[in-house]
């Protein structure tokens, strides 16, 4: 039992593996930064499928990056922007672009599992890139994820409130003259980057603990326009940082650790969020149960 | 009574005619829209006036819903032109107010109502939805008169997803005419409402385009909501169309005549029901009404 405890938790020569680790942290930051303000997107204009699509086809990019020699970033960027661009072109519509996700995901993890076979390096390599790593980030690699996350930033500040304007009522939008079909791409094209980025702390099978978790938490527990990517981005970091900071002196991967913390705070925000429901969330009191699912009224017939 | 006896201006007028403020809120001339050989309608004339309510009727397939995308700049005109408060028709614009059917917003969609009034006053800009000081202040200010004036107040800072359909449409109400705009655009919003909300619903939309001079658009399968407020009927069917005011255009021979059958107009407490032993016709029934929710929904 010890033996299992000593594999999660062990904290003998710690700040020396801290020292060596600052890399990491650091990515891991930005890591939920970028993730925290992407999962609110992701959740309004329901894409949660969608990026677990993409990450199959960023681990596959990244693992003909490794069998080839070159930047791993570099090989799950390709393989994540060939996967938005395929989802947003094939998949305009809800239905079509889960059956369109639920072809490319089988596909690209197949791939993954090619290349990494025919890998020849260490198998800590090989499995980093499905379930995460901790493997230090070395510098070259931390320039390739502030440069994208950067860029990300950047695109999401210029976008933020059309596309905010978009997701939430799309007719009514392009109404008002945003250009509602334009920002789709350009939406996949930064969530593509965002998971390329993940893949390279959390891995491809856990990106939705970082892109999707954080952002559904807030969203429990509260509806401002303010406070939701806040929270968000405070739970990412939260649980990429601190996940880093537990994972440091065990031999086990770093993704349970990311998983576990995202996962807790989403159960917490749920039940407050339940308890909020049952209070009321306005002077009004107590709202009822989801009124807009009501069936419908009869017309005219049912005033009279 | 032909079409051109009515309020409009003839078809072959090149000048609209004049609102108070000297534009029109809408103007077509001699529009016509067909999808391949199916004519929708054609040679339609129409002058809204700004702050006058235009009810748009018809069966379902009339070109009810096509009207609206043409006015919206999703469909273009097969051929004529129009405008709205003078320019041109185009891809949307801070000119149109725009009201949904009542479709909920997807209770994943975490956003209280008053945000959902702030993205119809600035949601088309670029950048962060972030303000400081006198702006933040007057944005504030701006959103919880708006609220206010459809009585929605109470309930800003709930999540939309729960809120009840009468409740949401008072919201979008509020969102659409945020950006003041001088031409409110109507699609049904009644649907799915029970009769209070829908005389609510009603009643609000034309305080507003009293008090604000608004032009109203209003598209629906049933007349009796708006009739206290209708200033011109437009009723499509097979093609044609009748414009005028109400007791003008919803008479059993004006209907009649357009439709090429017989068809009744009957008021009954107040109400006004059409009928006719024609299908086509049926358009107060629930059955046309549950059909437009296909894929709405």
């Amino acid at each position: 039992m010890t033996d299992v405890w000593d594999k999660i938790f062990n904290f003998d020569d710690y700040g020396e593996l801290l020292a060596l680790l600052h890399n990491s942290i650091l990515a891991g930051a930005i890591l939920g930064l970028v993730g925290g303000l992407i999962g609110v997107f992701v959740m309004m204009r329901d894409l949660t499928f969608a990026v677990h699509g993409i990450s199959e086809l960023s681990f596959a990019g990244a693992s003909f990056a490794l069998l080839i020699g070159v930047n791993v970033v570099v090989g799950s960027v390709f393989g994540s922007l060939l996967a938005a661009l395929v989802i947003g072109m094939l998949g305009v519509k809800a239905r079509e672009r889960s059956s369109v996700i639920g072809v490319l995901m089988p596909f690209g993890l197949g791939l993954g599992v090619l290349f990494l076979s025919l890998y020849p390096g260490r198998s800590a390599n090989k499995f980093g890139l499905l379930t995460g790593q901790i493997v230090a980030v070395d510098d070259p690699q931390l320039v390739w994820l502030g440069a994208i996350s950067v860029f990300v930033l950047l695109a999401l500040a210029v976008i933020w409130r059309p596309l905010m304007f978009a997701s939430v009522d799309p007719d009514i939008a392009a109404s008002r003259g945003v250009p509602v079909r334009a920002l789709s791409p350009v939406f996949m094209l930064v969530l593509g980057l965002t998971v390329a980025m993940a893949i390279q702390v959390v891995g491809a099978l856990l990106v939705l603990s970082l892109l999707v978790t954080p952002a559904a938490a807030a969203m429990r527990v509260t509806a401002s326009a303010l406070w939701v990517p806040v929270l968000s981005v405070a739970f990412a970091m939260v649980a990429t940082v601190g996940g880093i900071l537990l994972a440091l002196g065990g031999s086990i991967p770093i993704s349970p650790y990311i998983t576990t913390i995202s996962f807790g705070i989403w159960v917490v925000c749920r039940l407050l969020g339940s308890a909020r429901n049952r209070r009321g969330w306005s002077r009004r009191g107590a709202a009822p149960t989801s009124p807009a699912r009501r069936p419908l009224p009869t017309g005219s017939l049912a005033g009279q | 009574m032909t079409e051109q006896a009515t309020v409009t201006a003839p078809a072959d007028r090149a000048t609209p005619d004049v609102g108070a403020d000297g534009v029109p809120a809408l103007w077509l001339r001699d529009a016509e829209l067909a999808f391949g050989s199916r004519t929708l309608w054609s040679h339609l004339a129409l002058t809204v006036a700004p702050g006058e309510f235009l009810a748009v009727l018809g069966s379902n397939g009339s070109g009810k819903s096509s009207l609206l995308r043409t006015i919206l700049g999703e469909v273009p005109l097969t051929s004529g032109e129009g405008s709205i408060s003078g320019r041109p028709l185009g891809r949307g614009s801070t000119d149109v107010g725009y009201v949904p059917q009542r479709i909920a917003i997807d209770a994943a969609t975490m956003i209280k109502a008053r945000e959902v009034v702030r993205l119809g006053l600035d949601g088309h800009r670029w950048g962060l939805p972030i303000a400081f000081g006198a702006r933040r202040k007057a944005t504030r200010a701006r959103i919880d008169q708006l609220l206010t004036s459809v009585g929605a107040s109470e309930f800003g800072d709930a999540p939309v997803s729960m809120l009840s359909g009468g409740e949401l449409q008072r919201v979008r109400v509020a969102a659409a005419l945020a950006s003041d705009p001088a031409l409110l655009l109507c699609d049904e919003p009644l649907a799915a409402l029970d009769l209070r909300h829908q005389q609510d619903i009603a009643a609000l939309i034309d305080q507003q385009r009293r008090s604000r001079g608004t032009a109203v658009l209003f598209v629906t399968h049933d007349i009796n909501p708006v009739l206290p407020y209708v200033d011109q009927v437009l009723y499509l069917a097979g093609g044609s169309f009748r414009l005028g005011p109400p007791a003008e255009v919803l008479t059993s021979a004006g209907l009649s005549e357009l439709y090429g059958a017989p068809v009744d107009v009957l008021t009954v407490h107040g109400r006004i029901i059409v009928v006719s032993s024609m299908e086509s016709v049926g358009h107060q029934s629930h059955d046309d009404h549950a059909a437009q929710l296909d894929g709405r929904w």
